[in-house]
């Protein structure tokens, strides 16, 4: 499926689309990513999250999409700007940001951080730190699939800057090869730290980046969560029906610099705006849901009730305690 | 309700930085997401954009202020109705909220690592234990039957790397192997050593147990990154909920007359990591017991083989359940002046050492260490209490290398029972030659563990 820009809007509810209750769930869902991001951000600036912190701001709508098409049962994996992708495949808000701020009630116990963390009960398999070697990782996912002879699918998510490094090419090689239930998205927000796509890869539509090996590529507007869901439901049906990976490219913009620390002076202020102002995915959701006749009132419930989660879960990080000195010589080997 | 906006950290490490410019001024009203003001930190100029809503207040801290404090306020942001209303004295509002993650490091504790500390000494050998009847096997023949025997064991068990099925394995390791098991679980890669590492790697993270052969350990270099990033960090980084059931194993070193690019001992480079476990077999019985430990291990084990080895004979427990502990040396000849440590093939090289010894008067002990991480500590301890002399033998290179570390060892644990300082063997500093001369001169042979022992007289 293209992007199709005539879908956007009015015209597309004709369209199949999410149903009400579909799209009010990823509303609150891309909602509840976003005003986490801001408190993660807002955090980071009160000097409680340290290090690298990579914030999704403008993405929610690639990852939520996408979750809506999946199983539970099917595994995640995704880089290190990996908050969303870990609120949308159900890990507690509260555990994410006490990993965030490093305390002992954090997913990782607080030995991983923003960047590494990971529940084997939600499937999510990481929050990885070095560009690409989710990649590799995520066909492992899908080959262990394929070993036990299960139905179910990995979705290996990657930015466009790490569609260039070569272990993602050996891995389009291996999926095809064995016919791995692997779904590759790329999350083309543009710009690789502070390199646009245009300087960084010398292929102009990355949906057919694996093309040579005959595996099947889409782009999808990644600010539009229903088209976006209705592209990943096609790569579903294609993985689960045993026909091998696939490839999405879901374009997208994040709004925040690469990390907290980034300037983000590779970009003009208007070129932001423009996006926040023209291509919003949740103002977008909001817009889609009006004309289905849901209410103000309802729109403020969910705003309040996301909140609430968010200063619960920086509240319940803040009053964690760190972890025990104890906890640095534990978790290097399974004992035994 | 008035809220504080704070002089925000952008950087990892900023503790200060100056106010530049106020984009925003009292009275106008806030959204989420808009850009209010510049700060420059050491780096660079930076927007901050405000996160609550309301109308701007006040400004706290003029634009142009240098050597503003983290978490200094800089504005009060008020709702419609507080706006207007009277502010906290800034003294109270200046309380910077308490920020433990930054200001209370972890005090360090002073306990030694778990992989460093001696165990509690036990004679050296006594713990071998009789595995019974043995018949003579090859190291190749052994490292097959304990792959062969473990897949048999757990559906989980598969083998992966390149020419391991259809062609038996480069070196004929895997010979049988996929007749017995078929290609699901006997599974020939491309030579793409970081992808199929990586594939490897995130199917251990799900719970099934790969072996992956290296064809050689100097091509595991392209994977380097899965090995040590991904598999030997995975279960720290995740707070022990994931970890990586893996093997990784091939031949290790140097081969014969293949030069610099296919001739180099990784045994340091491994036994530096933690949350890896490394062994090095020297016999049949070590190929056979070592391999089928690591593949029951829960942990990613690296399987150091040697090429010449493989064909090499020697005798092997028949016993069905045969397997050696992990993190236990062997004392493969018992000796009462010098203690000779080596691993792999220098074992070979120790022991003709020693026989040469003892043709001169010299009683020398031989300990095959099997194991490089977690390293025996105490059987070495034990044996050098006893000899008061230590020489290492290895092939690798000198510098931060498996003898520094047992020298090391021996300082910490057996100091005063030494006669002489510790002596190390190793392979030539320099990349491996190809011409034959050369490359005898730069690898160590049974004289050069002689002269070093004799010199410790």
């Amino acid at each position: 499926m293209a992007v199709d820009a005539k879908k956007r809007g009015k015209g597309r509810e004709a369209a199949s689309g999410m149903d009400r209750d579909q799209l009010l769930a990823a509303y609150r869902t891309m909602l509840l990513i976003r005003r986490f991001e801001e408190k993660a951000g807002q955090l980071y600036g009160m000097g409680l999250i340290g290090g690298f912190c990579h914030l999704y701001i403008g993405q929610e709508a690639v990852v939520v999409g996408i979750q809506a098409a999946l199983d539970e049962t099917d595994q995640v994996i995704t880089s290190y700007r990996d908050h969303g992708h870990m609120l949308a495949t159900g890990m507690q808000a509260r555990g994410v940001m006490a990993e965030l701020t490093g305390r002992a009630t954090g997913y990782s116990r607080g030995k991983g951080g923003s960047m590494h963390m990971f529940s084997k009960e939600r499937n999510f398999f990481g929050g990885h730190g070095i560009v690409g070697a989710q990649v590799s990782l995520g066909t492992g996912l899908a080959f262990s699939n394929a070993y036990r002879g299960n139905d179910r699918v990995a979705v290996t998510y990657f930015g466009e800057g790490a569609s260039n490094q070569g272990q993602v090419y050996e891995s389009f090689n291996l999926a095809a090869l064995m016919k791995l239930p692997c779904i590759y998205v790329i999350e083309n927000n543009k710009y690789g730290m502070g390199t646009s796509v245009e300087r960084a890869s010398a292929s102009r539509d990355l949906s057919k980046n694996a093309a040579a090996w005959g595996i099947p590529g889409t782009q999808v507007d990644g600010m539009d969560v229903e088209a976006t869901w209705e592209a990943a439901k096609a790569a579903v049906a294609w993985c689960r029906a045993g026909k091998g990976p696939y490839l999405m490219e879901v374009k997208t913009y994040r709004y925040r610099g690469h990390s907290m620390s980034d300037p983000a002076k590779y970009r003009t202020r208007e070129e932001v705006q423009k996006m926040r102002s023209e291509r919003d995915c949740i103002e977008h959701a909001r817009q889609r849901l009006e004309g289905l006749g849901v209410e103000a009132a309802r729109f403020k419930a969910i705003d309040d009730e996301v909140k609430a989660v968010v200063q619960e879960a920086a509240d319940f990080a803040q009053a964690s305690p760190e972890p025990d000195p104890a906890e640095l010589w534990t978790d290097v080997l399974v004992e035994g | 309700m008035a809220t504080e906006i704070l002089m925000p950290a952008l950087s990892p490490t900023m503790t200060v930085g100056k106010l530049a410019r106020w984009l925003k001024s009292v009275g106008d009203d806030i959204r989420a997401g808009d850009v209010i003001a510049e700060i420059e930190t050491d780096k660079a100029t930076m927007e901050v954009e405000a996160v609550d809503e309301g109308k701007l207040a006040r400004i706290l801290v003029p634009e142009g202020t240098e050597g503003v404090a983290v978490n200094t306020p800089i504005a009060v942001i008020g709702d419609g109705a507080a706006a207007a209303a009277p502010l906290p004295a800034p003294t109270a509002a200046a309380q910077a909220p308490s920020a433990p993650a930054r200001m209370v490091p972890a005090p360090m504790v002073p306990a030694p690592s778990p992989a460093a500390a001696p165990r509690a000494p036990e004679p050296a050998g006594a713990s071998e234990k009789d595995w019974g009847p043995t018949k003579p096997i090859s190291v190749r023949e052994a490292l097959r039957d304990a792959m062969a025997a473990e897949m048999r064991a757990d559906d989980r068990v598969f083998l992966l790397g390149e020419e391991v099925a259809q062609y038996q394995g480069a070196y004929k390791v895997s010979q049988g192997l996929l007749e017995e098991f078929g290609a699901r679980r006997v599974i020939d890669t491309p030579i793409t050593e970081h992808g199929f590492t990586g594939m490897a790697v995130g199917a251990a993270l799900n719970g099934l147990k790969p072996i992956v052969e290296f064809m050689t350990f100097n091509f595991a270099m392209q994977a380097m990154d899965q090995i040590i990033n991904s598999a030997s960090k995975t279960l720290y980084m995740s707070g022990g909920q994931m970890g990586c059931p893996i093997v990784f194993r091939g031949p290790n070193g140097a081969a014969s007359r293949v030069a610099a690019q296919h001739s180099q001992c990784y045994a340091s480079w491994y036994a530096h990591v933690p949350g890896l476990k490394v062994v090095a077999p020297w016999s049949a019985a070590d190929a056979k017991g070592l391999l089928r430990a690591a593949i029951r291990d829960p942990n990613p084990v690296i399987v150091l083989e040697n090429e010449i080895l493989y064909g090499h004979s020697g005798e092997c427990p028949v016993a069905e359940d045969f397997v050696l502990p992990i993190g236990k040396a062997k004392v493969e000849r018992p000796g009462t002046q010098v203690t000779i440590v080596a691993f792999s093939i220098m074992v070979g090289v120790a022991l003709a050492a020693a026989e040469a010894l003892a043709e001169q008067g010299i009683s020398a002990e031989v300990i095959n260490l099997r194991s490089l991480r977690p390293l025996d500590t105490a059987t070495i301890v034990e044996s050098v209490k006893k000899t008061s002399r230590l020489v290492t033998v290895e092939e690798g290179w000198p510098y931060a290398g498996i003898g520094a570390e047992v020298a090391m060892q021996i300082m910490e644990h057996a100091f005063d029972w030494l006669d002489a300082p510790p002596a190390r063997v190793h392979g030539a500093d320099v990349p491996l030659p190809y011409a034959a001369n050369l490359e005898k001169l730069a690898l160590p042979q049974p004289e050069w563990v002689a002269d070093a022992v004799k010199k410790l007289f």
